[in-house]
């Protein structure tokens, strides 16, 4: 590495290599995510923030189905003045992703118009649009629930056939398959229906308070928006409520730190009535609360607390000491209300004058009326029907796999969905001929393949960005939702020409400093080995971590923003936070002793 | 009550044309229910019989009238003859008594205390402050007839070549020029400072900036030590900036009466000179001034060696961010959906 000799530019698209050995698994990719020669024109930021690791070839969905349903918002449904949809590429398992911004003023004004008679619709409209919206969504979820799981029996039934149904059960694959692709693709839609305009009146407000404050923290900011009852709290109340319940009917023993899940289970059950109320408590709590998973919902491998009780059982203990503690557990709703109504106040006051007042009021009126959905959405969508939908090609992947054409269902997140589709369609036809299917000769060898693709490409760093640099980034999608600007592209040129340091740096998201031994966790099996009072550094903090807050002193991601839900949970907890750093989890050590100052974003390493 | 002295608790800001504008601060926060080291002011009276007195032997206020502005050489011998009749002229019976018996209410029985002298100007609060930096301060001073002759020496101030030839260059007429003196209990200060209500940097009235050093304040303000410094949200307390600073050295009592220079020991001079519960004291205490005059503040402050008291030895009005332009972050409009088109809108 010649540090001082990298230039201060982005590699173009044209030169960034598929990494030997690889060439077949970027093959699967179909073709309009490849990068082309006209592509080097154009400015490409890695993705990192929602695809952080290599993408499987089926996970590719997510990207195809997210922006469409982006760009159709901004581009076509609400034509936001100055920027159109959201370009994507994958080479090496990575998706990039660019902007297209709209320049000619007379299109912005043309767009500026027609934005008006709709997104200011919306914003009128809001509370009877999202509880629709509620609606269309819990609507969808119903259906994918309704889905069954694929089965061919070995003749149809009887029943079928003295009904006169007249379509067979290899038909009935093909119609759940494209049924759940279809559902996945429409809850993207409903995801970005209203988020652009969220994010857009929460940075209005962000905006005005920078300029009225221009030393004012974004975490201070973030907490005079952020909601009290988000849906984005429910999974960890209910935690409380499960922990409340053990104590009060005496099974709270039963939860042994370092017990696996069955286990815990088994000695609830054999416990008799106490435990099997329980139980009982905690199926109420599952449906739906506990349809959230460990990642941000973007990988089949992100699975649901629902499809494994680790991390929420992990959490039982602790919880259960406060109880018997006496500490009150139930999160004081009304008083992180009259805190932030004194928080708006206090601020309002401080103002020049009543002119500058007069419009504070009114955006963060209009923020706090957008914000349930910006908080609120990632529940329904990208925990709930995203769980609903891997677990439903996870039953396309067992029926497969019990046909030769896997080693295991896990292996069906190693196909595009085209291709998922040509394999159901083969044993379709293969149930019909009575003949065996092509698959088990001509999967396992691909499947293979395309996993060792994944271990090389995450192997390899990428590059954060590619193409020429643009002087400014003025399109607000990309502002707002990657929080990219001209400076952190500076920042990214020059991270790698930075000398050693023991500091890593990212975003104040929760003040306060405090020094503990550093845990790295890379996965929910890793959350067993965080011991009471250490530092949590992992890759992307996530709502559904909030269990794990209760033991920890201080957190520290690689990716996020002060908005983030971990953000927010970290100062609802009082814990020093900060995301964003980029490289916390590969330049900070397990057990190292790290200080971390969550007010000014800043992490030492101390040796 | 007395005709020359008036108790800090018995004054406010209303009372300035009489203890100039120091004393009645002082008052004014004591009244807010901050502490302040207790003292006393000797009112303008005292000043105004002091002069009338001089005056039956020889004109004082004619010789300062009969000046022109441009008579740099004229003002000079004038300002040195009258600062010395100031200086070598008696105080009546009366006002001895009072000083006298105020002093000595500032001490525990029989001893003398430590005090500072400070010159308390009437027209503290126009609008050139800088006037009142042409006052003078007196320090660790004690006993009493010590403290008589700094009063004298307050006085004197107001005839130096400075303040005469400011005065005459504005045509000041000088029947209306007075000077209140503040007698004040020194201090032991183990970290002093200043602290603004609003950024100095951003004029941002969200924060709170805070300096400081170890002992006596007059280090930092004489800039002979580079002070430690924290920027802490007014509102949330958090403390989004902290520069601790090499602290060399610091001002403490001189056994002689007056100020001394001394090095900080090695182990303390990068140590920060205030904790964090300090710096939150210091913020409520920030806040609360602020809110009691309507505007930001200049505040001096000390921390008491012994008692750990914090201490707040003046507040002023911030000058000068109130005094630049304010330019508005935004304005109420008709549809506030409108306020969108800032992010949307491309008008960024």
């Amino acid at each position: 590495m010649n540090a001082q000799l990298k230039p201060r530019e982005f590699p173009l698209p044209s030169t960034v290599k598929v990494i030997s050995g690889t060439e077949r698994a970027q093959a699967a990719y179909p073709y309009h995510v490849q990068f082309s020669k006209a592509d080097d024109q154009k400015f490409w930021f890695y993705n990192s923030m929602h695809f952080p690791e290599p993408m499987s070839a089926f996970d590719m969905v997510t990207a195809e189905a997210a922006y469409c349903a982006l760009g159709a918002a901004n581009t076509r449904v609400h034509c936001l003045p100055t920027t159109l949809g959201i370009d994507h590429r994958i080479i090496n398992g990575r998706v990039y992703i660019g902007g297209n911004a709209v320049t000619d003023p007379k299109e912005i004004a043309r767009r500026t118009v027609e934005f008006q008679k709709r997104a200011f619709y919306y914003y009128q409209n809001w509370e009877s649009l999202y509880a629709q919206w509620k609606q269309k969504m819990l609507k969808l979820i119903e259906d994918a629930r309704a889905l069954p799981d694929p089965a061919l029996p070995e003749f149809e039934p009887l029943e079928h056939v003295h009904a006169g149904r007249g379509i067979a059960s290899n038909h009935d694959l093909l119609v759940t398959y494209q049924k759940a692709l279809e559902g996945y693709f429409r809850m993207w839609h409903h995801h970005f229906e209203f988020l652009l305009l969220g994010y857009g009146a929460y940075l209005t407000f962000f905006g005005f308070c920078k300029k009225a404050f221009p030393e004012i923290t974004d975490q201070t900011i973030a907490r005079m928006v952020a909601g009290i009852d988000a849906e984005i709290f429910r999974p960890d109340d209910e935690l409380r409520r499960l922990a409340r319940c053990a104590v009060d009917l005496d099974v709270d023993a039963h939860f042994l730190e370092g017990s696996s899940v069955d286990d815990i289970m088994r000695s609830l059950r054999a416990s008799g009535e106490p435990g099997r109320r329980w139980l009982e408590e905690l199926q109420i709590s599952r449906d739906p609360w506990f349809n959230i998973n460990v990642g941000d919902g973007f990988y089949h491998y992100h699975r649901s607390w629902n499809d494994d009780l680790t991390m929420p059982f992990s959490a039982i203990p602790g919880y259960a000491r406060s109880v018997r503690a006496g500490q009150l557990l139930d999160r004081q709703v009304e008083r992180l209300r009259d805190e932030r109504s004194r928080l708006i106040a206090d601020y309002r006051e401080l103002l020049a004058n009543e002119e500058e007042r007069a419009a504070y009021d009114q955006m963060i009126g209009l923020a706090h009326r957008v914000f349930p959905y910006v908080e609120g959405h990632k529940f329904y969508c990208e925990h709930w029907y995203t769980n609903l939908f891997f677990n439903k090609i996870r039953s396309f992947g067992a029926m497969l796999a019990a046909q030769g054409f896997f080693a295991s269902a896990e292996d069906v997140f190693h196909l595009t969905h085209y291709e998922l589709e040509a394999a159901i369609i083969d044993l379709m036809n293969a149930w019909s001929s009575g003949s065996g299917p092509r698959g088990p000769a001509h999967w396992p060898p691909i499947v293979a393949e395309r996993k060792a693709a994944i271990v090389e490409w995450s192997r390899h760093e990428t590059p954060p960005a590619l193409g020429p640099i643009p002087d400014v980034i003025d399109d607000p999608a990309i502002v707002m939702l990657w929080g990219i600007t001209r400076e952190s592209l500076d920042n990214w040129l020059s991270a790698g020409t930075a000398t050693d340091t023991n500091e890593v740096r990212g975003f104040a998201a929760s003040s306060g400093v405090v020094e503990g031994i550093a845990r790295i966790v890379r996965s929910v099996e890793d959350i067993s080995r965080l011991q009471q009072g250490d530092i949590l550094v992992c890759h992307v903090t996530n709502p559904t971590w909030t269990p794990v807050f209760q033991k920890i002193r201080a957190a520290v991601s690689d990716i996020g923003g002060s908005m983030s839900h971990a953000a927010i949970v970290a100062r609802e907890y009082g814990l020093p936070a900060v995301v964003g750093t980029g490289n916390a989890t590969s330049k900070i050590k397990d057990g190292q002793r790290i200080r971390v100052d969550g007010g000014r974003g800043i992490v030492t390493l101390l040796h | 009550m007395a005709k020359y002295i008036s108790w800090f608790r018995d004054i406010g800001l209303d009372d300035r044309p009489k203890v100039g504008g120091k004393g009645g601060s002082l008052g004014e926060l004591q009244r807010a229910g901050i502490d302040v080291p207790p003292g006393f002011v000797v009112r303008t009276e005292a000043f105004e019989d002091f002069i009338d007195a001089l005056e039956r032997h020889s004109p004082v206020r004619a010789r300062v009238e009969g000046l022109a502005a441009d008579e740099l050489e004229g003002i000079g011998a004038v300002s040195r003859e009258l600062r010395t009749r100031i200086e070598d002229a008696p105080l009546s019976a009366e006002l001895l008594q009072e000083i006298g018996a105020a002093y000595r209410g500032l001490g525990e029985a029989g001893l003398a205390p430590a005090v500072a002298v400070r010159s308390s100007a009437t027209t503290e609060d126009a609008a050139d402050a800088s006037f009142a930096g042409l006052q003078d301060t007196y320090l660790w001073v004690t006993p009493a007839d010590s403290v008589v002759r700094k009063i004298r020496s307050c006085w004197a101030s107001l005839y130096s070549l400075e303040s005469l030839s400011y005065r005459r260059r504005l045509g000041i007429a000088e029947s209306t020029v007075a000077m209140a003196v503040v007698v004040q209990t020194m201090v032991d200060a183990r970290t002093a400072g200043v602290m603004f209500t609003r950024s100095p940097i951003s004029g941002d009235r969200s924060v709170i900036a805070i300096e400081g050093a170890w002992g006596l304040g007059s280090a930092l303000v004489s800039g002979e030590v580079t002070p430690d410094r924290w920027v802490v949200a007014k509102i949330t307390g958090e403390i989004s900036v902290r520069e601790i600073s090499d602290k060399a050295i610091r001002h403490a009592q001189s056994p002689g009466g007056g100020v001394e220079e001394l090095s900080v020991e090695q182990s303390l001079r990068r140590e920060p000179c205030l904790s964090d519960g300090e710096l939150q004291s210091l913020r409520a205490i920030g806040r609360q001034v602020e809110r009691h005059y309507g505007r930001p503040q200049d505040i001096e402050w000390a921390i008491d060696r012994h008692t750990q008291q914090i201490l707040l030895l003046q507040s002023r009005p911030e000058t000068v961010w109130s005094n630049k332009d304010a330019q508005t972050a935004a304005v109420r409009v008709t549809d506030p959906l409108l306020h969108v088109m800032r992010i949307f809108g491309g008008q960024r």
